[in-house]
């Protein structure tokens, strides 16, 4: 198994260091044919601007819609930002899964936040995560089930089939259990 | 991790943690924070691709040409431009003035950069970074200068360069002093250690650190100096996380297509073919200053403790 993660900026290397302790082979997509032999692909956070710009430049946009269509792909805040269908008015990057983000939605960087979240799929012990200029997904359509919320209800963990969005970055923690998961949904047992 | 209390509960978790502060750095690695002066500056950045942008008053290169007393900027000229964009806004207070911080870190600016680029208001104090919900940015020559920054609570570090140059030749000097410096770490033994971090006046704690990552422990950028992708590529391929470009964008004949290009370099660093292509007709360059004929009482650099 061979998981990609989006290198155009953002906290990629982060996500590679997770997955090869879990003896994930890696690589580094910036360019159309690095999704060629990949399983998987993660989109990292980062500015979601940049990341948009420069996959718009490298021809990735419409190469990142068919990958997502059928291979497995998780967006962390800024990935998420990519995978939604619903911005708010402007035009979606990617635009895979059914949800509707609000791009900074706590504020600014004094607002940003870590808070316990519990996960009915990663058991009784909540996952520790980082917001950082987060997203918020305020509306979910077609098949896409919530896997977390803050504890005012708002939702920030969401999954639809094989695409996978979290509005914090579990890059930058060592709890591995939500890249497990993912790799679970790779092999099809998540 | 020590917090000094400044963190607080917003209903949902905590605020203004290390992780926080340190974690935005980490979203910027890989990109370019370009120096902006306006509003429409900081749109022009951000359509080029900036993963974030540093409002001030006059670029580097200007503050040079003019001399006098480089201070904080406008207030209202800074929140001009946090509402003229949505990537991350930085703003310099200048090295030592506590207050200015104070005002931008009420103002809602994303990072200060506590900025030798400003003329000092304390020579013997850096301003204490704990004390700030606000992540800081802090300049360095060596990796001295790095962890003692980072002692004082800096969440993000970038070798300083010689700011308003557009001569890279500093910031290649200080990019090769911190990263040569970790590599000779990783060769030393404990008992070593003790010894290095005092020579060097830096915490025994945050020396072994870094001797264990192998890396600074805070994400580290280049400035001071960068006009061209190549310059870019080349602090990148040094091994800096992200490149912050002053004067070298707004200074040169066409910034649009100089921003967008660096920023195009910045992400494909080590893929020369696509250098060629980022780095043809440009237009001129900054007109810079060769940084071995400029008197000592020029430089900036030196500036911080």
């Amino acid at each position: 198994m061979r998981v990609g993660v989006l290198a155009l900026q953002g906290a990629f290397i982060e996500h590679q260091k997770i997955l090869r302790q879990l003896g994930i082979e890696t690589r580094q997509v910036r360019l159309p044919e690095h999704l060629d032999d990949i399983d998987a692909l993660i989109i990292p956070g980062g500015e979601s601007t940049t990341i948009r710009k420069l996959a718009k430049t490298y021809d990735l946009i419409e190469p990142l819609r068919e990958f997502a269509e059928h291979k497995p792909v998780w967006g962390t805040c800024a990935g998420m930002i990519a995978l939604a269908k619903d911005i708010g008015g402007e035009e979606p990057i990617v635009g895979a899964m059914n949800i509707t983000v609000n791009r900074n939605a706590f504020g600014r960087q004094i607002d940003s936040f870590e808070a316990d979240l519990m996960f009915e799929v990663l058991g009784d012990v909540p996952f520790h995560a980082i917001f950082i200029r987060a997203p918020i997904v305020t509306a979910i359509a077609g098949d896409v089930v919530v896997l977390s919320r803050l504890s005012d209800g708002r939702i920030v963990a969401v999954r639809e089939g094989h695409l996978l969005a979290t509005a914090f970055h579990p890059e930058l923690t060592n709890d591995t259990r939500l890249h497990q998961y993912f790799l679970d949904i790779i092999a099809g047992q998540g | 991790m020590s917090t000094n209390g400044v963190t607080q509960h917003n209903g949902q978790g905590e605020t203004g943690t290390e992780m926080v502060k340190r974690g935005l750095a980490q979203m910027l690695k890989g990109g370019v924070i370009m120096d902006v002066v306006t509003p429409e500056h900081a749109k022009i950045a951000e359509d080029a691709g900036a993963a974030a942008v540093m409002a001030l008053e006059r670029v580097p290169a200007d503050i040079r040409a003019q001399g006098g007393v480089a201070r904080m900027s406008d207030p209202d000229m800074i929140e001009g431009i946090i509402n003229a964009v949505s990537i991350p806004v930085m703003a310099k207070a200048r090295i030592g003035h506590f207050v200015e911080a104070q005002i931008l870190e009420a103002l809602g600016v994303d990072y200060i950069d506590e900025s030798e680029v400003l003329t000092p208001a304390d020579e013997d104090h850096h301003i204490n970074k704990h004390k700030f919900k606000v992540p800081f940015v802090c300049g360095c020559r060596n990796l001295g200068e790095a962890l003692r920054r980072i002692a004082e609570g800096a969440a993000m570090i970038r070798t300083k360069g010689e700011a308003g140059t557009g001569d890279i030749v500093e910031a290649v000097r200080h990019a090769r002093a911190v990263n040569g410096e970790i590599r000779r770490l990783s060769s030393m033994d404990e008992d070593e250690l003790f010894t290095y971090a005092k020579n060097i006046q830096a915490p025994y704690s945050l020396v072994k650190e870094t001797a264990e990552l192998g890396r600074l422990p805070v994400v580290n950028f280049a400035a001071g100096g960068v006009a061209t992708p190549a310059d870019a590529a080349l602090m990148m391929q040094l091994g800096v996380d992200g490149v912050f470009v002053g004067s070298g964008i707004f200074k040169s004949s066409n910034p649009a297509k100089r921003a967008k290009a660096i920023v195009e370099a910045v992400t494909h660093y080590e893929n020369p073919e696509i250098l060629v292509k980022v780095s043809r007709n440009l237009g001129e360059a900054m007109v810079g200053i060769n940084v071995s004929t400029m008197p000592e009482s020029d430089k900036i650099a030196g500036r911080g403790w």
